[in-house]
């Protein structure tokens, strides 16, 4: 409403835009099609996107820049453009190139929902400049939404913090979706080993509130937790819509578990940390959550309760390439962005935007006259074909599957020692294993 | 909706046309059945539970565990439902802004009570520092809400019903957005003093409650009395009931409608301002968008207990607290339904419809004249 007087100009300066993208689009088509023809077959489907001479390699991110999730969202937007401005092989400000083309961003939000992936990879979708898509956020925008839009048009999606399995199943697996986020298979097994090995629990209650992310990692931690000779006395769900979780927790302190594994987002944490607290049956109970807590004002918002509950999270001084990230990554990061790192992900998407640029790189073909010419098949099967390729957490192999982490250190943090800011201490966990996804899945 | 279904029920058992007569049994009868298959499930499903072998069931402190934060919940929609019902009872028209007047008072206190909290001031003095932070709260809903009667529903005062309808949900995208523009998408943590903080209770009548929740229970019980009081006894509240039975035989008495309805408003907002304080202290936590779902809660309470009644308004707050926090495990848990609480909006709207089939004035709804 605001906005309309912004509208008509708006909706003229589209339609413009459209007609110009549609011109520019048949003609470079058709150009790509003459010169580069022997080498790219552009006629099958999903076709071949073409980039000029001089035109920037367009990529999309479809990352939560906004709402409760900003941080998560953001902290990633932040990994990739650090990634875009380490291209030339510096931290300089300025942005590197692939192939001789510079990179462009088109930035949608996933607003962390189905609703928000639907939009945005529509969006995307609708740009045929667009070679690939580094997102989503969460997982619910992308399972069945945003990687079937995108992938229906052959676009590859390349998601830093999706972690729910599904995503990467046999059945559900779209062949256009890759991720360098881990699997919540994994995640679940750490958990699972911690929760036995250093807590000696013998009982658990997990909590999720039915999006993807939360479920998944919940039923990878239950299954785990079982297959160990733990029992899940209680598996409960809650409306995140909702403030008020204490009737759900009593219901669960009903059971008095050893451990209540809660991984969710932010605000739904610290409202499970802080009245789970007053529930006179979870005294004796541990409090578990992962990643998806993190962010800058998770401490302030969980208050005093944080004390004494553990996290899950990719173990940032597991990384591979430690001494990069700490050297010349954060400060860079801290430099361009004015604060430490707001969330975990960061040098997940900073990793996908290297994965993507070097299968770029490899199926691009470049014309005579200085364009490129990368077939979407070409590009989506060199993604696949990742061997060994060395980033900041790990060394990124991809399987047919979808998932380039395939050998992952998780670590398990005591609040308030958490790797984000505002937290004290050294930001070390205190728990910490590497599993592979081939265990992983054998185990669960 | 009320006046329709009267009016096809009743008139039709006495004047009978062919066609109505093969109707109305057929909808009574439908109505019986739906009754009695309701009142079974609810039976054989609260049965079940109560009789759950002792490891499986719940015991009597966890009843009680439910049944107290049901009621805290409640206390809060009671105070945001009066909003609804004021306004429904004087203007017949849903103010569906009235969630973001409560998200409103609630931020804006917020940045008062966080200047308290970094200063200390909040944990020293906590007494008069909530007082000030109440009546921020209070000033700020009571503002706004003066603000949209005036620039949003007062010029369309005489438009279609359904007009004012639309604009309010306008206000309510408009005063959420502006909401997100000034103050950020991020959820904030809302300081509670100490002497507030969740692991301190007070015991009442042998009942052992958080502080917090004490005061939320107190402060609609008195809202109630105060407002039924102030209504019932005073100059301005007799003119409230005349404007609410007939705004222009009310005016031809010399009554000033416009601010009549402006006071009206303002007591919502007033309300509404207390409410967000204590969701802030309640659950620590404040964001944009709250204004939405507490509204939408409230607004079903308000339907529920009956829109146009404040008693009914509290009462709806009231059962729809109990409904949320005891109804799944009551009726779920004995038929072995994994994860009760997410059918919790399942329990809710089904009480609701079938109020509205049933009392289709709420459940203190029901003298259509004598509403406010």
């Amino acid at each position: 409403m605001r906005h309309r007087r912004w509208l008509t100009p708006l909706v003229l300066l589209g339609a413009f835009a459209m007609i110009a993208a549609a011109c520019s689009n048949s003609s470079s088509a058709a150009g790509g099609s003459t010169s580069g023809g022997a080498a790219v077959d552009c006629n099958a489907a999903p076709g071949c996107v073409t980039i000029a001479a001089g035109a920037p390699i367009q990529i999309g991110t479809l990352l939560s820049v906004s709402g409760d999730n900003a941080d998560l969202g953001t902290d990633s937007l932040y990994g990739v453009e650090l990634a875009i401005d380490h291209l030339d092989g510096t931290f300089d400000g300025t942005p590197g190139q692939i192939d001789g083309h510079a990179v462009q961003l088109q930035q949608e939000d996933d607003t962390c929902s189905a609703e928000g992936g639907q939009a945005g990879a529509t969006k995307l979708a609708a740009n045929p400049d667009i070679v690939a898509v580094i997102g989503t956020s969460c997982s619910g925008a992308a399972l069945g939404v945003a990687d079937k839009i995108l992938g229906d048009k052959g676009i590859v999606l390349l998601s830093p913090s999706n972690t729910n399995p599904a995503l990467t199943a046999q059945g559900t697996h779209n062949p256009y979706y890759f991720r360098t986020a881990h699997n919540d298979l994994i995640q679940g097994a750490v958990v699972s080993d911690f929760a036995i090995k250093h807590l000696h629990a013998k009982t658990a209650a997990t909590i999720h509130d039915e999006s993807p992310y939360t479920e998944g990692l919940t039923t990878a931690f239950a299954n785990a937790f079982q297959q160990a000779g733990g029992q899940v006395v209680d598996a409960e769900v809650i409306d995140s819509s909702q403030q008020s979780y204490t009737p759900v927790l009593t219901k669960i302190g009903q059971k008095s578990p050893d451990l209540l594994y809660g991984p969710d987002y932010t605000a739904e944490c610290a409202l499970i940390l802080k009245q789970g607290h007053q529930v006179a049956g979870l005294a004796n109970t541990t409090f578990m959550g992962s990643d998806g807590c993190f962010a800058s004002n998770f401490i302030k918002l969980a208050g005093s309760a944080i004390n004494g509950a553990y996290y899950s999270a990719p173990n940032l001084s597991a990384f591979q390439q430690k001494d990069f990230y700490n050297n010349e990554f954060i400060p860079a990061y801290k430099q361009q962005f004015g604060t430490a790192p707001i969330s975990a992900f960061h040098a997940h998407a900073y990793d996908a935007l290297n994965l993507l640029a070097a299968a770029i790189d490899k199926a691009a073909v470049k014309n005579a006259d200085g364009s490129l010419t990368i077939a979407r098949n070409a590009l989506r099967d060199a993604v696949q074909g990742t061997t060994d390729l060395q980033g900041i957490v790990t060394t990124y192999t991809c399987t047919s599957l979808g998932d380039c982490a395939t050998a992952v250190t998780i670590g398990v943090y005591a609040a308030p020692n958490l790797a984000i800011e505002g937290s004290t201490g050294n930001g070390q966990p205190i728990f910490s294993e590497t599993k592979t996804l081939a265990q992983a899945t054998g185990s669960g | 909706m009320a006046e329709d279904t009267d009016v096809e029920v009743t008139p039709g058992s006495t004047t009978a046309t062919v066609g109505r007569v093969q109707r109305l049994p057929l909808r009574q009868l439908i109505q019986i059945g739906l009754a009695i298959l309701i009142v079974t499930f609810v039976a054989i499903g609260s049965y079940k539970t109560l009789t759950l072998p002792s490891g499986e069931g719940y015991d009597p402190s966890t009843w009680k565990a439910f049944v107290i934060s049901g009621v805290a919940q409640g206390g809060i929609y009671a105070l945001i439902a009066i909003g609804y019902t004021l306004v429904y009872g004087v203007l017949r028209m849903i103010n569906f802004a009235h969630g973001e007047v409560f998200m409103m008072g609630c931020f804006v206190s917020f940045f008062f009570a966080d200047a308290y909290a970094s200063s200390g001031f909040l944990n020293r003095h906590p007494y008069p520092a909530l007082a000030v932070v109440f009546v921020i709260a209070m000033l700020t809903s009571c503002l706004i809400a003066m603000l949209l009667e005036r620039v949003a529903y007062r010029p369309l005062r005489n438009a279609p019903r359904l007009v004012p309808l639309i604009t309010a949900i306008g206000a309510s995208l408009f005063l959420q957005n502006t909401a997100y523009g000034f103050f950020g998408p991020q959820t904030r943590a809302y300081p509670v003093p100490d002497v507030l903080s969740g692991d301190k209770t007070w015991t009442i009548l042998g009942i052992t409650m958080q502080r917090i929740q004490v005061v939320v229970i107190m402060t609609a019980i008195l809202a109630v009395i105060g407002l039924t009081l102030f209504i019932a006894r005073t100059r301005t509240g007799k003119s409230i009931r005349a404007v609410a039975e007939d705004r222009e035989i009310a005016s031809l008495m010399g009554i000033d409608v416009d601010r009549t309805i402006m006071v009206t408003f303002a007591l919502g907002g007033l309300l509404a301002g207390i409410a967000g304080v204590q969701f802030g202290l309640t659950f620590g936590q404040v964001n944009f968008h709250i204004g939405f779902a507490v509204g939408i809660a409230a607004f079903t309470a308000s339907v529920l207990g009956g829109i146009g009644s404040i008693a009914g308004a509290a009462l709806g707050g009231l059962v729809l607290g109990l409904l949320q926090s005891v109804g799944p495990p009551l009726l779920f848990t004995g038929f072995n339904i994994p994860a009760p609480f997410q059918l919790q909006d399942v329990i809710t709207f089904s009480v609701l419809v079938l109020v509205l089939i049933f009392r289709p004035g709420g459940i203190l709804g029901s003298g259509e004249a004598e509403k406010v």
